[in-house]
């Protein structure tokens, strides 16, 4: 009796069109020059990277387009000490979210060139670009951070944008 | 019960594709429209609720991105229903009637161009013994017509008549996206894309957003010189399995629109969401609508059918007709799920 019984795989599979917006196209357009552009925010004069076209805190649109650095503060990071399918870089190695100067929210990138027992909060780092050739409209035309060897920011510089 | 009214109502133009905005640059500026005709700013906004479905972005939680469009900071009461806005103002108006709160912000938004909007749509059927079987929502609702017609309560020319009624209707409707005037007889010599439906009885597919402003009490009749008080509404679900339900009437809407006192009074309009033009026909008949109601003014879901947003879009619709004094009560209906599976009836009223 428990031959008719089995298991039947029903695969579902949807392909989409992904909108990215006025805001976001813009940005990633712009990111495949080698530059890093944000919206400002006309009520509270925050700066976002990548804008999406609105402040979420103000619920009004964003139209104002604001250049920040390539370079920025690390505000906090995790170590992956696990490796996953598709990795692209081997472990460990630490994950960041970098404040840009000029811009008022993190974004989040690989760290590089540093020992991940050295990396830690305030510390100063810079984008690495890759080579024009390999430049997209993707996140991914930056390879990574790098420490700038600066002196690490003071806390209280970026406490509230953690 | 607390009086509940719709004092603001907007709509975005809806597209076949809108590929410019992303879906909160599609909602913003409906949102801000509905709150300033509302005439309540957002930040005094007590309950603010969505409707939206993520399997029309491909993407899990997109609606809470749809946030960046309300302002949500300092913290807002916030909720989300993963159906059509109509069932978000179900839940505002419930919300609205606990009493501490005074007015709700109600948005909903849908892009059907993003993917296969019949291949979306079937996920939404019974996992086990219907969606393997991958029918398509055009498929479904053809079976109900086919059934509608076998039972001698349709007929194809008269499907036609409101597929041409309903466009010609929405050339007044500055939102619309399909209008024209069309005639009945040329509609008729159109061929078949799933018999026996034909082109014109199936809705467009539409990208757009729409929002609602509520109100209750004496707030309603602060912001509004003629608030559209809502007197009735209830919603009804009926079998998910299609071969266990009478696919010709819609026991469902009948029992909501009874519960909502849709025959209590005069009906001057009706907004019906009817994607396919034989379920305005089984709509009419399970609401007891008599021939003078004039049905879908607006064009209804077969001028701009947005997913998620066209049951809203109903609501606000009728509720624009008191708003503007062309109406005094009116009905909205909307619709969720294969062949009118869930419905949903609002019943409104001008008083002054």
């Amino acid at each position: 009796m428990t031959d008719a019984y089995g298991v039947v795989s029903r695969p579902v599979r949807l392909d989409y069109t992904f909108t990215a917006g006025k805001a976001l196209s813009r940005f990633l357009t712009i990111i495949e020059g080698g530059k890093i552009i944000g919206q400002r925010c006309p009520k509270c004069a925050k700066v976002y990277v990548p804008a999406r076209g609105s402040c979420p805190t103000c619920g009004v649109a964003t139209a104002e387009a604001v250049e920040v650095k390539d370079r920025g503060i690390v505000t906090t990071f995790c170590i992956v000490n696990i490796p996953f399918p598709g990795m692209a870089v081997k472990p460990p190695f630490a994950a960041a979210s970098v404040l840009l100067d000029g811009a008022d929210i993190a974004i989040f990138h690989l760290l590089q060139e540093v020992p991940v027992e050295n990396v830690r909060m305030g510390l100063r780092v810079e984008a690495v670009w890759k080579p024009a050739s390999e430049m997209e409209m993707s996140m991914e035309s930056i390879a990574y951070f790098k420490p700038t060897g600066e002196p690490d920011a003071p806390y209280d510089s970026y406490k509230d944008l953690l | 019960m607390r009086d509940v009214a719709v004092v603001g109502f907007a709509q975005t133009a809806y597209a076949r594709s809108e590929l410019e905005l992303n879906e909160t640059e599609m909602l913003m500026p409906v949102i801000h429209q509905a709150l300033e005709r509302g005439g309540i700013p957002q930040k005094e906004i007590g309950f603010t609720v969505s409707g939206s479905c993520d399997y029309l972005a491909g993407q899990p939680f997109a609606f809470v991105m749809a946030l960046d469009a309300v302002g949500a900071w300092p913290p807002i009461r916030e909720s989300h229903v993963e159906m059509d806005g109509a069932w978000a103002l179900y839940e505002a108006w419930v919300r609205l009637q606990c009493g501490d709160i005074d007015s709700a912000l109600v948005y909903a938004f849908g892009k059907s161009s993003l993917g296969d909007i019949r291949d979306v749509l079937t996920l939404q059927l019974d996992p086990y013994y219907t969606q393997p079987l991958w029918p398509d929502s055009v498929s479904m609702a053809a079976l109900q017509a086919r059934a509608t017609l076998d039972a001698g309560k349709a007929t194809e020319r008269e499907m036609a008549e409101i597929a041409a009624r309903s466009r010609r209707d929405a050339r007044a409707n500055a939102a619309a996206q399909v209008t024209g005037d069309f005639n009945a007889d040329a509609l008729l010599a159109e061929r078949y894309i799933s018999s026996p439906l034909r082109k014109h009885d199936c809705p467009p597919i539409s990208d757009g957003a729409a929002a609602i402003v509520l109100a209750a009490g004496d707030l309603a009749q602060r912001v509004s010189k003629r608030p559209a008080w809502i007197t009735g509404i209830d919603h009804r679900v009926e079998a998910h399995g299609l071969g266990m339900r009478d696919l010709t009437a819609s026991a469902s809407t009948r029992i909501a629109g009874e519960r909502a006192g849709v025959g209590e009074g005069k009906v001057d309009v009706a907004e019906l969401h009817a994607p396919f033009t034989h379920q305005e026909i089984i709509l009419r008949e399970a609401l007891g609508l008599d021939d003078d109601v004039r049905v879908n003014p607006s064009g209804g879901a077969l001028a701009a059918n947005a997913v998620m947003v066209a049951g809203l879009t109903r609501i606000g619709e009728a509720a624009q007709r008191i708003i503007d004094g062309d109406a005094n009560r009116v009905v909205a209906h909307a619709t969720s799920g294969p062949c009118l599976q869930q419905n949903l009836v609002c019943v409104m009223e001008g008083r002054s």
